[in-house]
């Protein structure tokens, strides 16, 4: 298995879509309840897998361009089948997956092998007739939406409309929609006129969910700003900006790099935005830009190591953050396979561990704590034991229930409501 | 605490018997490791140059904070003005002002620090924790940009100097090839030598063309100084001498 790079829910939770390293997306369906078998309820099981994205090479530049799978979303359903963007660096793509339960049968050119007969040997007509068959689950490319990149896509998003989606590199933001493919509208452009002159870039865009002509798209240096497409064509010029004044005390070399917020995301209600930087989680009103509303501390007792973690590199590392379905919650990755969630009404917090090893499938969690000085307690773990090499850069909160789920390098792993 | 990797060396300044005075050592540290820390990055931009396009977000954070160094290097004044450290907090709350052209003299003095003797200042948080290290390479070790390159360069033209090359480019090397083994190859090939500085460098990588490995150390005596680049671009200006940035555009 190879490592995983983006977890998705679609809209009903019923699917689970995840994309891969190695360019391919594998989706989990939710099994149906049944009295039978009670306790497989509400369990994932592969539903279909397929290879989005080859490499490419750009003969131009003489670089390779990475299969990796960024993002996948999903469209809302509107008939039997489901479609998905999923995309690389460069390119996205939008499959249509679809059920085959039936089959043909009764062709009167070719026989039930697929053969062709002999038409001098036909000597009746009859109607082929539908006939049930294993269910075959197929994925197909219905749109391919390339070259309008120059620089790595790092978000795409569906508008609320659903017609239109966007697709956010460090450096441009393109309108595109879903049936067209061969023209996109630029929407936001940064790249300077001189390019010695970048200092910042976009690391994360978003519609929001429920006015079409509003998205967000965070930057760099911490900042993200509010667009209104209604204003002007090209949205270069924000409607909202949304910037927590540094603290003066806490200034050091790397205040920057750990203030890039690596990944934005509305609250389903379309009331709130949450923004994960390298340390923190902050909740944002829309209505209110000169700071956050709520900021949660995911792992603080790394910001004294922060020189050791961009010697390493683990300092440019991109969380994700998700909000669970009533916006009551929000969840984050760290280091060692533990994740975090925490509830915004109680103010509580809990640390949790992705492994195999440390706890057995269907057993309740066990909180974790990171030691953060002096004694360690027993069942702490202390901060320089943490593995940085397990790192959970992707999580996903079912759009409903209380299931969640976790990649861990190359493992997914699904958690839920213990069942009483 | 950090897996693989090459093996790290405790900056734990009680370790070290073999460094200079200890009254030179608690003055010197935030220079050292401001220095360490602006070698450090200026690696990590020339090792951005992978078969895969490099990770722009990653080359403007380091950028960027290389620019952050580098100003508050030549917006400092007198080298004294680095308070011991029983002072705390208060000369890295505000830009901490070292004339380079003091510096390097003081360095001249006292012997050029290796990176073991360094420990992060409190300004930049950091816990003497054992695993802590930066193996930067001493290579561009605290040279005057201001200076005009021939005097500095020839003052420090030194065994100790080359020794520390040495290990630095070893360093480069085997970071190198255990990610690219074909880019050592280019490391040798004849390249041009005009002067680079980091705007370039991120210029370059924007990358209009190819892109090849762009790393090309070119030996370590002492090359006929480059005429200073337009602008101040401080330590990059030393790099010059000694590690030379390829970037095809």
């Amino acid at each position: 298995a190879d490592i995983i790079s983006t977890v998705e829910f679609n809209y009903s939770g019923d699917l689970l879509a995840t994309g891969d390293k190695g360019g391919r997306v594998v989706i989990f369906q939710r099994e149906q309840e049944s009295k039978s078998r009670p306790h497989s309820r509400g369990e994932y099981n592969v539903y279909s897998t397929f290879q989005s994205h080859e490499p490419e090479f750009d003969y131009l530049k003489s670089l390779e361009i990475e299969e990796k799978i960024n993002k996948i979303r999903w469209l809302p359903q509107q008939n039997a089948a489901h479609f998905l963007l999923s995309t690389n660096d460069k390119t996205i793509k939008l499959w249509k997956i679809s059920e085959r339960d039936k089959r043909a049968e009764g062709y009167n050119l070719k026989d039930e092998d697929g053969r062709l007969r002999d038409p001098f040997r036909i000597t009746a007509l009859r109607v082929p007739i539908l006939k049930p068959m294993d269910l075959m689950v197929e994925a197909s490319p219905r749109r391919i939406f390339a070259n309008a990149h120059t620089y790595h896509i790092n978000s795409i998003s569906v508008n609320s409309d659903h017609e239109t989606y966007l697709s956010a590199d460090d450096l441009r933001i393109n309108l595109w929609h879903l049936e067209i493919t061969d023209r996109s509208f630029n929407i936001v452009d940064i790249k300077p006129a001189n390019m010695e002159e970048l200092t910042e870039v976009i690391t994360a865009a978003g519609f929001h969910p429920h006015q079409c002509n509003v998205f967000v798209y965070s930057s760099s240096k911490g900042t993200i700003r509010l667009c209104d497409m209604r204003s002007s064509a090209l949205c270069d010029r924000h409607s909202k900006f949304f910037e927590e004044p540094e603290d003066p005390s806490s200034r050091s070399f790397f205040s920057e790099i750990i203030s890039s917020i690596s990944d934005v995301n509305f609250s389903h209600s379309g009331r709130y935005m949450m923004t994960r930087d390298y340390l923190s989680v902050k909740v944002w009103d829309l209505n209110m830009e000169n700071r956050p509303v709520e900021t949660y501390q995911v792992h603080e007792y790394l910001r004294s190591k922060l020189c050791s973690l961009y010697e390493n590199d683990c300092i440019f590392d991109k969380f994700e953050c998700c909000w669970n379905g009533s916006d009551s919650a929000i969840m984050t990755g760290s280091y060692n396979n533990f994740f975090r969630m925490f509830d915004r009404n109680t103010r509580r917090d809990i640390t949790l561990e992705a492994s195999r090893e440390n706890s057995k499938p269907r057993a309740v969690l066990k909180p974790r704590k990171v030691c953060t000085g002096g004694k360690r307690k027993k069942d702490e773990i202390s901060v320089d034991s943490l593995d940085f090499n397990k790192k959970i850069l992707h999580t996903a909160w079912h759009p409903v229930e209380n299931v969640i789920a976790v990649a861990a390098t190359n493992n997914l792993y699904i958690f839920q409501d213990k069942i009483n | 605490m950090f897996g693989r990797g090459l093996k790290r060396k405790c900056f734990d300044n009680e370790e070290e018997a073999d460094g200079p005075p200890a009254g030179v050592r608690a003055v010197a540290p935030y220079d050292l490791q401001r220095q360490s820390l602006l070698d450090m990055s200026l690696v990590k931009l020339q090792l951005c140059h992978m078969l895969v396009e490099p990770n722009l977000c990653r080359s403007v954070l380091i950028a960027n904070t290389v620019r952050q160094i580098q100003e508050e290097m030549t917006q400092d004044g007198a080298w004294r003005m680095v308070a011991p450290q029983g002072a705390g907090l208060a000369p890295l709350d505000r830009l901490v002002s070292t004339d380079i052209l003091c510096r390097s003299a003081q360095e001249q003095e006292h012997g050029k620090p290796g990176p073991e003797d360094s420990t992060f200042p409190k300004g930049f948080k950091e816990d003497q924790a054992p695993d802590l290290t930066c193996d930067a390479p001493a290579v561009t070790a605290a040279q005057a940009p201001e200076h005009p390159p021939s005097s500095v360069w020839d003052l420090d033209s030194s065994r100790e100097n080359r020794g520390s090359f040495q290990k630095s480019l070893d360093q480069i090397f085997e970071t190198l090839e255990s990610k690219n083994p074909s880019s050592v190859e280019d490391l040798f090939s004849d390249v041009d030598s005009s002067y680079y500085d980091l705007d370039t460098v991120l210029t370059g990588m924007m990358g209009s063309s190819r892109a090849g490995p762009c790393d090309t150390l070119e030996g370590f005596t002492p090359l006929a100084p480059a005429p200073p680049g337009p602008g101040c671009k401080a330590d990059l200006g030393e790099l010059d001498h000694i590690v030379e940035i390829l970037v095809e555009t």
